[in-house]
């Protein structure tokens, strides 16, 4: 903040120094720069003419989207069941293995600060940026397409996630009381039982239930690059230009997501 | 006290409780839950023939995760990381512009009913549908490019940050906004001097957030030709590249993470 005084001796008042206002001020052209800079890199390849042709493009792709092709949907009952396995499998998978990792990487309970704990975070940080449809990618061209390399797609990208939130959990558990089950003698794997894991439960189910949430709406797209689920049906429905089909597949999709998410805060609002 | 107490009736068992209490709804689920897992893993119908083929390419794939070939295709990559980050700054900037009004007239404390029910509808619209599927139909609108893939990202921007921004501002103190009101402020200073200043910091973070997302999406969109790293991605693997493809991770693994800790770093200074 600032006081300034005017030439008749006036008090004015303003939010940022002069100083302050001038680093802003390079700042925001700084941005601009970069962004014209940017917009101007971007779009040199773009066709213009595809561009303005857009609007007229969109009305013709809605107009054969509409009415979908409801008959189709006898061929959908089984990828929207392989889809649902692969977000509820694979979640199950990354559950699996999270669980120990997070324990491993956690502080408070990691075995070695200094060798464990710095390898682990860099499998969860790994695993994390890495989109699934992109693990999906590598597991098809490894595994050859299918249901099997959409669920260890969505349990890889999965680990990072539940094992970094998991971890963050166990770190802020109340030491106390792990003390007084450790000061009754019990056995370390006792401690764990009684003094850690009934203090991160609640986390763990809604983490768990949170990223199933995720993997559901991921799963629905996997099929994009052949690892199975609604999102083949989506391919192939797109690559025939069978725009009826597309549509159809769009609200199905839309659905099961909403569906999900309901379901996750119901279950949510049980667990807390 | 009662003075006469019982002979006690030998040890007495503790059992701790259980997360989910009433036994028969317990009892369900895990039934419920086993019936399923049985059905769903006896669905899965796996080409073994296949995968012991795909061992021999997880082998390569692996070590070209240890030798990544950065050069002979570094022209490809060179363009594919061009196109991504120009996307990103872009759709980033261009997200936030539109998202900044859209989430100011989806806050039921500030903006008119008739205003919050149309700004509502927008970010629900922008929200439905995952990047991908997004950026399948703009690509078949605006044709195959990076202008397919900056629209996506913009539009998943909007979606994101309105809906922040909005729930942000409905928690705002109020008694800041009537403070400013009070000395004869209109509508524009109440909300440059008591809503911004208190929405602004966690604002800041949660762009840097969404320009990692973004950065992190556009390596996907290109797999459905929306311009960008992921299309040098996917041809890398469909000519079963793995070095090439290995390098083109690492460079994605190695932006993201500079982005989450830039992010981390610039939402920590704000906080």
């Amino acid at each position: 903040m600032a006081v300034l005084l005017g030439e008749d001796g006036a008090r004015g008042w303003r939010l940022l120094t002069a100083e302050q206002r001038r680093w802003r001020w390079f700042a925001w052209l700084a941005l601009v720069a970069v962004t014209v800079l940017s917009w101007r890199v971007m779009t040199q390849d773009t066709i213009w003419a595809f561009v303005s042709d857009a609007p007229r493009q969109a009305q013709d792709i809605f107009g054969r989207m509409l009415p979908p092709r409801w008959s189709y949907m006898d061929r959908l009952w089984q990828p929207l069941w392989d889809t649902i396995n692969i977000a509820t499998l694979g979640t199950l998978i990354a559950i699996v293995i999270a669980t120990p990792l997070a324990f491993l990487a956690a502080r408070n309970t990691t075995p070695s600060a200094l060798f464990v704990r710095p390898v682990v975070l860099f499998i969860i940080v790994a695993s994390r940026s890495i989109n699934a449809l992109i693990w999906g990618l590598l597991l098809v061209a490894v595994l050859g397409p299918g249901v099997l390399a959409g669920i260890i797609a969505i349990a890889l990208r999965s680990i990072g996630f539940i094992g970094k939130l998991l971890y963050e959990a166990i770190e802020e558990i109340d030491e106390t009381q792990v003390e007084a089950i450790r000061a009754t003698g019990a056995h370390p794997a006792q401690v764990m039982s009684y003094g850690i894991w009934p203090q991160i439960l609640p986390a763990f189910a809604t983490i768990a239930v949170f990223r199933w949430d995720i993997n559901i709406r991921e799963s629905t797209v996997l099929g994009l690059v052949g690892a199975g689920g609604l999102g083949l049906a989506l391919e192939s429905s797109l690559n025939t230009l069978a725009w009826p089909q597309v549509s159809l597949i769009l609200l199905i999709i839309l659905g099961t997501v909403v569906l999900s998410e309901w379901l996750t805060a119901r279950v949510r609002k049980a667990i807390i | 006290m009662d003075t006469q107490l019982a002979a006690p009736a030998g040890p007495r068992l503790w059992t701790r409780p259980r997360l989910i209490k009433r036994a028969w709804l317990r009892w369900a689920i895990v039934l419920g839950a086993g019936l399923y897992l049985v059905l769903a893993i006896g669905s899965v119908d796996v080409n073994w023939a296949r995968v012991s083929e795909g061992i021999v390419r997880a082998a390569r794939l692996f070590s070209g995760f240890l030798q990544p070939d950065f050069t002979s295709r570094w022209s490809d990559i060179q363009q594919g990381l061009i196109e991504s980050l120009t996307m990103t700054v872009c759709a980033t900037v261009f997200g936030v512009i539109l998202a900044l009004p859209i989430g100011l007239g989806a806050a039921r404390n500030v903006a008119p009913a008739w205003l919050y029910g149309i700004c509502r509808a927008i970010i629900a619209v922008a929200r439905a549908f995952q990047e991908i599927i997004v950026a399948i139909l703009f690509v078949a609108m605006f044709g195959f490019g990076t202008f397919a893939g900056f629209l996506t990202l913009s539009l998943s921007t909007i979606g994101f940050l309105s809906k922040l921004i909005a729930d942000d501002i409905e928690e705002i103190d109020e008694s800041q906004v009537e403070a400013i009101r009070s000395t004869g402020g209109g509508f524009w200073q109440v909300v440059d001097y008591a809503v911004a200043s208190q929405v602004m910091p966690r604002l800041a973070g949660l762009i840097a957030y969404k320009f990692d997302i973004n950065f992190r999406e556009s390596s996907v969109i290109g797999i459905v030709g929306a311009g960008g790293i992921g299309a040098t991605l996917n041809t890398a693997l469909d000519r079963y590249e793995f070095d090439s493809a290995a390098a083109i991770l690492l460079i994605i693994i190695g932006i993201v993470m500079l982005c989450e800790y830039a992010s981390g770093w610039i939402r920590k200074r704000m906080a």
